[in-house]
């Protein structure tokens, strides 16, 4: 084999290894926003569990569909000594210094979901962590700083899944005020 | 030769196939402005002062604001809500509460973008260096835990970067010559002051629609209250609160020339701990039923408008914008959703 024949074989090679590479790593868009999702766990927190005989178990009928509007919350219990968070059973209604968080219907239902939104202000939302990118800060215990790691195209990925998923229409109530404001942390 | 080729060749294929990394929209940053605020050319020639008729609230400061416009250049204003600005135009703003404590710079570079920067005064109002990453400044003369929060660089995005222009103080209303009266927080034009007349005589002010010269722009409205409230919300609201920005899914514009749409639309965040809570965005005759008034109300991080920029509710503006809410003819058949 001549020098050239092998730097030709050798350009080949990386190039086939390039592009097997990008195909295993760019995915049906939707894929891979159900693989980015899956594991990240934000069923974990956006779709409610139901107690079963084995512990918390996800609701196939409210995948990613957030706190459920039907599960009324009575107020949380006081914080005692160093138990500031409690958490409801659903996993879907969170109260902490910050109030009383619910997490959001990812389901594009376009009344109470994400079905008017579009990748742009999804992107926006978790880069600049606030509603819509530009409301109100995301709360506790939305994970926003790990998942703004994310690139823009793992972000559209993740959209592009949500937006597949079955509409539920699911109106989340706004977050509960703390019934003091936040103390400003003390110097350290 | 052949041997380093193929590897050249290799190295070039490897760094073709590498992920980018990280969130793509993180670029080489553009060059960092100036520390110190004397530095950005404010004492230079040419450098113009403003004053918008409906000026944002940020808890009681006083303001002054400039302009200044490369020289032969001038603003495009052939779309009246859209203003063209020239590469090299800079926006200064100075917040004041009792003395000087901070100066906001936006400045449109070469390539078209804009670059945001905060200046935080030192307390003899000698100096003001950049922070790029805020700042609190605590505002003790005005009575305890009062403080004003300097945005980071990248805070000033939420607000500026619409789809529509990034210059939201300077506009065609803004500086309409035909003043209300009756605006909250209004300063008086500074002397020398640039308005929609004198911008257009100087030529730094091109394509305005000339009926907006013959005829200068003033809100629609069927009341001196309605025109002040409406004026408000323009100016506190309408530039994230429109119909092309990343909120136009909300549908809830509070352009001055859009508020009656958002008149009986049923609101889409119905608090859960009160069943007695607003349910309607603005109710006609009837305060208490209109959710805009308690997000204006309400300082509460979660809920507050304007989310950012200020700790202190503007008493005025709510009680001008109840009282026009008041004012509205109850519309029975819209007032549920």
């Amino acid at each position: 084999m001549t020098a050239t024949k092998l730097t030709s074989a050798a350009i080949l090679a990386a190039l086939a290894a390039c592009n097997t590479s990008s195909a295993q790593r760019a995915p049906d868009p939707v894929e891979r926003g159900r693989y980015l999702v899956t594991a990240a766990g934000c069923n974990d927190c956006h779709t409610p569990m139901i107690m079963g005989p084995d512990g918390p178990m996800q609701d196939p009928n409210h995948v990613l569909a957030g706190h459920p509007a039907s599960r009324v919350v009575p107020p949380p219990p006081a914080p005692e000594g160093p138990w500031i968070v409690s958490v409801s059973d659903t996993f879907t209604a969170w109260s902490g210094p910050w109030g009383v968080s619910f997490t959001a219907n990812l389901t594009p239902d376009e009344e109470t979901g994400l079905g008017t939104w579009d990748s742009a202000t999804f992107i926006a939302t978790i880069r600049n962590g606030r509603h819509m990118g530009k409301g109100r800060k995301l709360l506790p215990p939305m994970p926003v700083e790990m998942i703004a790691t994310y690139t823009d195209e793992d972000l559209a990925a993740i959209f592009a899944y949500l937006q597949s998923l079955p509409p539920v229409k699911n109106r989340v109530p706004e977050p509960i005020p703390p019934a003091a404001p936040l103390a400003a942390a003390p110097a350290s | 030769m052949k041997p380093r080729f193929t590897a050249l060749a290799l190295a070039t294929f490897a760094v073709a196939c590498t992920d980018a990394g990280g969130p793509s929209s993180v670029t080489a940053p553009a060059a960092a402005p100036p520390e110190h605020l004397r530095d950005t050319g404010l004492d230079a020639d040419g450098v113009l002062p403003f004053s918008p008729q409906y000026p944002l609230w940020t808890d009681g400061a006083t303001k002054r604001r400039w302009i200044w416009l490369p020289p032969g250049t001038s603003i495009d204003a052939s779309d009246p809500d859209a203003w063209v600005f020239p590469a090299g135009t800079k926006l200064w703003k100075e917040f004041a509460f009792d003395r000087p404590v901070e100066t906001r710079l936006a400045e449109r570079l070469p390539d078209g973008t804009w670059r945001y920067a905060a200046y935080v005064w030192d307390a003899d109002g000698t100096d003001a260096v950049l922070a790029p990453r805020g700042a609190r400044v605590e505002l003790a003369a005005l009575g305890a835990g009062r403080r004003h929060d300097v945005p980071a660089a990248g805070d000033c995005l939420l607000c500026h970067d619409t789809r529509r222009t990034p210059v939201l103080g300077f506009s065609t209303l803004q500086l309409s010559p035909d003043r209300d009266p009756g605006a909250p927080h209004a300063e008086p034009p500074p002397p020398g002051a640039v308005d929609l007349a004198s911008l257009a005589a100087s030529g730094r002010l091109v394509n305005l629609p000339a009926a907006l010269l013959a005829t200068p722009p003033r809100i629609a409205a069927r009341t001196p209250t309605e025109r002040a409230a409406l004026g408000y919300l323009h100016g506190n609201c309408g530039a994230c609160h429109d119909a092309t920005g990343e909120l136009a899914e909300l549908a809830m514009n509070l352009r001055h020339d859009a508020i009656a749409t958002t008149v009986g639309k049923a609101s889409r965040a119905p608090l859960p701990h009160d069943p007695a809570a607003p349910r309607v965005r603005i109710a006609a005759g009837d305060p208490d039923a209109s959710v805009l008034l308690g997000r204006m109300g309400s300082r509460a991080p979660a809920h507050q408008m304007p989310p950012l920029g200020t700790l202190v509710v503007d008493d005025d503006a709510l009680a001008l914008v109840t009282r026009w809410i008041a004012e509205l003819e109850p519309q029975p058949d819209r007032r549920r959703p």
